[in-house]
């Protein structure tokens, strides 16, 4: 069994100041990547003689409007079936330029998630062998799962936190 | 596997048996969006040479409702009614791994009891789920009695939810926190005359029909097998990666909801192929049945929600005599429980592998941010390596093994 500390340590060992931000909601140790060293990070667990981080669980974004450089977050979770570990990996990119370097040449299970990724967040994944929209039509010239496109009518005022004594 | 073959000269043709073509031109097919062979709303051109299958395009999304967005703006109990419309062959196992989602985030501790007639009602959606993928196999290799048969037993699966939760295939079943109702004595007595007379039986003669059924084994053993390296690349999980000889199931690797205090085993296949899909799934179903019965055997006695008036919607005669249950009531059923920030993962063993929710919660009413990690959209990449070189009559019973669901597939 695999504690998460030592993981860090790995991680800090070998890539110092480019990792940072750890942290360990419910036990899932949780960290953020220089937006450019992902790939590297990545293949650094997966290749880990001990850590065996060999499978990709997801991949997805967030968006955080009120974050400024730092809007798009790209999101992945590695799973240690051996060691019975998953870790969560964060990387950053403002939103102008959402950049983020692609997982498929690691895992071929990155391609449709990023390709969900950037149809709903419009992230765009460098060296991703085909970048196209996936679950919404081909036409469509947004990104809806931003925080700019709410889903309900914004005038509507029955559901305002004043009521409820927030 | 078959390669193209191209001569080089009218001689080489002959000794070869080929026609000799100059000028090579591959022909399109269509199979999908709307094809009754394919159970489900999907498209697949596929370029063919001949008969063989060169190269396929996948398009998906045609049933995209765009739940994530949705979600946004729910509470979180709201939720639950959009979980179980993606793997809508098991519905109660969605259902439940997004209370627990929550459950987790919330640090409520649900008892035994209610974790208890939860692992019954997950098993017997996994063995629905099972019966719908495996009896659809048989009727794609010609064989349609074995699927008129079991769908007698998935109804009374489907009698045990309405008695349960009164829906059928859309369940909304349970609450965070625990069920909403106790096991009636109805739904035990069908429970148990499911697991210990009328499915046994009903399984041992499916099985009789197909496992050595030389038309159903020539059809299915070595066609689409995946090998364990490149399902493991392309994120396999559940039945067909276990079919492939990965011993990965969420119920041992991670338990929840005391799994851990049963008794079962995890099948796994040699080949990953159609046929040993096939029999992984039949496998879980027997175990499963195993699972079930253990569970009302040792059903714990005691309370079938968790204790608590915050998150759990108090007794409907408290409510019009207390102040506090009325208060609690109105603040639950308005989305108005008291959220920690905080971001969890949390995934269950699905129909058809791991089926995970990651929910990032500002402390409002609604997630920031749900995610929903659905297996089939991620298996589904290996789809055209998986029937290359193949003919279009492989296809069919390769595509309805991995059970791709369209509800999952496009959330």
């Amino acid at each position: 069994m695999i504690r998460n500390q030592e993981i860090v340590e790995e991680i800090v060992g070998q890539f110092g100041e480019k990792v940072f931000a750890f942290e360990e909601p419910y036990g899932m140790l949780t960290f953020c990547a220089e937006t450019s060293q992902l790939v590297n990070v990545v293949r650094f667990l997966k290749e880990h003689k001990t850590f065996k981080f060999a499978f990709l669980t997801d991949v997805t974004a967030v968006h955080y409007p009120d974050e400024k450089d730092k809007e798009i977050c790209s999101v992945c979770h590695l799973h240690s079936w051996e060691n019975g570990v998953r870790v969560r990996i964060k990387v950053y990119a403002p939103i102008g330029q959402p950049d983020v370097p692609s997982l498929t040449g690691l895992f071929e299970s990155a391609n449709w998630l990023e390709r969900e990724a950037f149809d709903f967040f419009g992230v765009n994944y460098l060296n991703h062998p085909d970048l196209r929209r996936i679950l919404n039509m081909d036409e469509m010239d947004y990104h809806p799962l931003r925080k700019e496109y709410p889903l309900e009518d914004g005038t509507r005022n029955d559901k305002i936190d004043a009521l409820f004594g927030r | 596997m078959a390669q193209t073959l191209i001569p080089k000269d009218i001689n080489d043709a002959l000794a070869q048996n080929v026609p000799l073509v100059t000028d090579k031109e591959y022909s399109i097919l269509n199979l999908g969006p709307t094809h009754p062979a394919t159970h489900g709303i999907f498209q697949n051109i596929l370029t063919m040479d001949g008969e063989k299958i060169v190269s396929t395009e996948q398009t998906v999304g045609y049933i995209h409702r765009a739940f994530e967005k949705i979600a946004e703006r729910r509470p979180f109990y709201q939720i639950t009614t959009l979980t179980d419309r993606m793997n809508y062959c098991s519905s109660p196992i969605n259902n439940f791994g997004w209370h627990m989602t929550v459950e987790k985030l919330l640090g409520i501790t649900v008892p035994k009891r209610a974790e208890y007639i939860r692992v019954i009602m997950m098993e017997l959606a996994r063995i629905s789920d099972h019966l719908v993928c495996n009896s659809i196999l048989g009727v794609d290799t010609g064989a349609y009695s074995g699927f008129l048969y079991v769908f007698q037993e998935r109804e009374k699966i489907y009698e045990i939810y309405e008695e349960i939760c009164g829906a059928r295939l859309t369940t909304n079943m349970g609450r965070i926190g625990g069920m909403e109702r106790d096991l009636s004595p109805t739904a035990i007595a069908k429970i148990n005359d499911l697991v210990n007379k009328s499915l046994p039986k009903v399984m041992l003669e499916f099985e009789t029909l197909f496992d050595r059924n030389k038309i159903f084994r020539d059809r299915t053993i070595d066609v689409g097998p995946i090998a364990v390296d490149r399902a493991i690349a392309y994120g396999f999980t559940g039945p067909n990666l276990r079919a492939a000889g990965v011993d990965y199931d969420i119920r041992t690797a991670e338990p929840y909801s005391s799994y851990e205090d049963f008794d079962f085993e995890i099948p796994v296949g040699h080949n990953g192929d159609t046929f040993d899909r096939y029999m992984v799934r039949n496998a879980e179903i027997w175990e499963s049945i195993k699972i079930i019965k253990q569970a009302m055997k040792n059903l714990p006695e005691g309370p079938y929600y968790a204790d608590n008036d915050q998150y759990y919607l108090p007794p409907k005669k408290e409510v019009y005599r207390s102040m506090e249950a009325l208060i609690y009531h109105f603040k639950i059923v308005m989305g108005e429980i008291e959220a920690p920030v905080g971001e969890v993962y949390h995934a269950v063993e699905g129909g058809n592998g791991e089926l995970g929710f990651y929910l990032i919660s500002d402390g409002g009413r609604t997630p920031y941010r749900l995610h929903f990690r659905r297996p089939s959209f991620i298996y589904y990449q290996a789809f055209p390596e998986m029937i290359k070189g193949l003919t279009v009559s492989d296809v069919v019973p390769i595509m309805s093994s991995l059970n791709v669901i369209a509800g999952e597939l496009d959330a």
